[in-house]
């Protein structure tokens, strides 16, 4: 054996550079992916969200009363875009998760505040995710000390000390306890589901077409739409499987309430398996190898993770963020599984969600068929 | 010697198939036809169009142009029954490396839907020799195991037509010897087979030939009648410094190739009385010349250097 010696090494740089520049997409990848990454850390990640969306049910429309909701509006932390006139109302909104807070203004607000009763306003949170909750509560807390200072002048100077003016009594809904593994495990269903259904299938049809199989496959009898179903039905399974670990889990070692109906939310898994198994076929007849496969697949898995409310409150996302997020079916699977076990939503609470799913699983299957089709000639 | 047959008797009938991918002609206008009970030969160079041709014959392509039959089937629109009835062995081993044969050829008795699957598959590996090894993975295999394993899965249906691409690149002679006595057998039985070769040996052993370059059908017949037509005049010259030799002869008029055989040099030429001028040229008593029959290779290196100045 002789030595180290540069020449070699020197030639076998050169070579993978080379091979690197032909193998475009890769090359790509190795530039999107990172850029990917820092967008979506970067920019849409925010530990301290803002702008929630929030309901209010004022019985009181005196000064005081608009006061808190222009203090509260200005805090930057409440989205003020829901008015309700009942309770009903704002149980609703609530369980759909459309609003994150709900604020109720008592009646006699105004009439008790002047007379120094330190008046109630109870502030109800979906509490299911409770880094998008924590903030906007203590910044809350804050301003109740100081939001009246501007109204309290004069012969009602008197009120601005004490423990303050207003007494905000919080309610969490779902997760009064503020467990974050509530809301972290029951996410962990879809970032599962996604990840392995899509890499997995992804690999499946240029594994065949890398090996050459494929030929093969395509001189017998069997029918494009036989193979692609025949690819994915053991995977629905597979899928199964898991859906069915990560409760045993969150059920036996996290105690993570499950108010809803199972049924119901292994029938909605169903949909969402097929829709990731749907991207990974689509992924599978774009790449022209496994590795470029596997690199689709990262692609569509990152902001699957970070867009999708799993790892930052959605609400707290930039609006782009929020936009992108909604195409992808993950976001709405965690709203369901979400809502489905904390909230104990049911089939009419979830059906805003189930649409958006639906859409994605037929507009990546038409693309996966065509591109199958292709394939044959 | 094979006797005639009633057009009806062809396994395979087409005119004027063509093949075009984006501006490229892969396969031009090529009319064949191949009697049932055939062993035919496909010959030609690498990217000659063969693998494509035979794909539109077993219904993976579909002709840009041109009509015909295949088993009877059209083979633009009836692709679905030809596949039924066609074994296709692919130019390089198709199968899957992390099933066994039993289970590749399981799978692939499935996808035909036999009747009796189980004995079907049993018969196959028994007639292979196959049986002992039923539960080795197929990546394990080697090279002529893996080619049996391809001939007894693309055979498992029974098809009435075999359509094999290069069956026998990298086996061994003994290997190919036993293949093509199967081939053979099969062919005894009344399968029809297409097989694309480039080995000389193999052409000979098919019942005809057809040669293609560059996507056009240049020659086809039985050996001596691509040979014949050919027209190509032979010489073999012995004796000493044939490098220096064969220096002086290429390059001059009549003179086509000029190829060393061990100690020996073929001289070709397509014009007899050319050929012969070169010769008389540069011949010497020291060698010894000798007229021979031109042999096959002789005539598809002929036919390919023409076909490079009429079509490439």
């Amino acid at each position: 054996m002789s030595g180290f010696a540069f020449h070699r090494l020197w030639a076998v740089v050169l070579k993978e550079f080379i091979q690197m520049r032909r193998d475009r997409a890769t090359c790509g990848m190795m530039i999107g992916i990172p850029l990917l990454q820092l967008t979506l850390c970067g920019f849409a990640s925010n530990s301290d969200p803002k702008h929630l969306s929030t309901a209010i049910r004022s019985a009181d429309q005196g000064p005081f009363a608009r006061t808190l909701v222009a203090a509260l509006r200005h805090s930057g932390y409440f989205n003020l875009d829901h008015e309700a006139a009942t309770e009903a109302e704002t149980q609703r909104l609530l369980q759909l998760g459309e609003v994150q807070f709900v604020i109720n203004i008592p009646e006699d607000f105004s009439r008790k505040l002047a007379r120094g009763e330190q008046p109630t306003v109870l502030l109800e949170a979906d509490a299911t995710d409770p880094a998008a909750t924590g903030p906007a509560l203590s910044a809350l807390n804050a301003l109740s000390a100081t939001v009246f200072n501007r109204d309290l002048t004069g012969p009602l100077a008197g009120r601005r000390a004490r423990s303050g003016p207003v007494n905000f009594s919080i309610h969490a809904h779902y997760n009064p306890e503020n467990i974050t593994q509530y809301n972290v495990v029951p996410g962990l269903m879809g970032v599962v589901l996604t990840m392995t259904m899509v890499v997995i299938t992804a690999l499946a049809i240029t594994r065949e077409r890398e090996r050459g199989t494929m030929e093969n496959l395509l001189a017998t009898p069997v029918r494009p739409f036989e193979v692609m179903v025949g690819k994915i039905l053991p995977y629905i399974i597979v899928g199964y499987v898991q859906v069915t670990l990560i409760l045993l889990a969150a059920h036996f070692f996290f105690d993570v309430p499950m108010l809803g109906s199972l049924p119901l939310l292994y029938a909605v898994a169903l949909l969402f398996i097929a829709a990731n198994l749907a991207m990974g076929i689509t992924f599978s007849t774009l790449a022209k190898n496994q590795l470029q496969a596997t690199q689709m697949a990262t692609f569509f898995f990152l902001p699957s993770i970070l867009l999708s409310g799993f790892m930052f409150p959605f609400r707290g996302m930039p609006e782009w963020a929020q936009w992108l997020g909604s195409c992808l079916p993950n976001t709405h699977f965690l709203r369901i599984v979400r809502g489905i076990l904390l909230k104990g939503n049911g089939l009419a609470e979830i059906t805003p969600e189930i649409w958006p799913i639906l859409i994605f699983l037929a507009i990546v299957m038409t693309i996966a068929v065509k591109r199958y089709r292709q394939t044959l000639d | 010697m094979i006797s005639p047959m009633p057009a009806t008797d062809l396994a395979i009938d087409v005119a004027g198939v063509t093949k075009r991918f984006g501006d490229k002609t892969v396969v031009s206008a090529i009319d064949l036809s191949v009697r049932r009970g055939e062993i035919f030969g496909f010959l030609g160079p690498n990217g000659s169009g063969k693998t494509t041709f035979i794909r539109m014959l077993c219904g993976l392509l579909t002709p840009d142009a041109g009509t015909g039959t295949c088993l009877g089937y059209d083979v633009r629109t009836q692709q679905r029954d030809i596949k039924r009835h066609v074994g296709y062995m692919t130019q390089r081993f198709s199968y899957y490396e992390d099933l066994t044969i039993r289970e590749n050829l399981d799978f692939i008795a499935r996808l035909y839907a036999i009747p009796d699957r189980r004995a079907a598959v049993e018969r196959s590996l028994e007639r292979l020799g196959l049986q002992h090894r039923s539960r080795q993975l197929a990546g394990h295999l080697s090279g002529g195991w893996k080619q049996r394993l391809a001939l007894a899965a693309c055979l498992i249906h029974a098809p009435q037509l075999l359509l094999l691409d290069e069956p026998t690149a990298g086996v061994d002679p003994k290997a190919r010897r036993e293949f093509w006595d199967e081939i053979h057998r099969l062919a005894a039985d009344g399968l029809t087979v297409l097989i694309t070769t480039h080995y000389m040996d193999e052409a000979e052993r098919c019942h005809r030939l057809a040669y293609l370059a560059y996507g056009h059908l240049l020659a086809r017949g039985t050996v001596a009648e691509v040979i014949a037509t050919a027209q190509l005049t032979t010489w073999t010259v012995t004796g000493p410094a044939l490098p220096a030799l064969a220096a002086r002869l290429r390059g001059r008029a009549g003179v086509e190739q000029v190829v060393a055989f061990g100690n020996t040099l073929h001289v070709s030429g397509g014009s007899a009385g050319q050929l012969d001028a070169a010769i008389a040229a540069v011949r010497t008593p020291a060698h010894e010349w000798t007229r021979v029959r031109s042999g096959l290779e002789d005539v598809f290196i002929s036919l390919m250097g023409g076909a490079e100045d009429n079509f490439s």
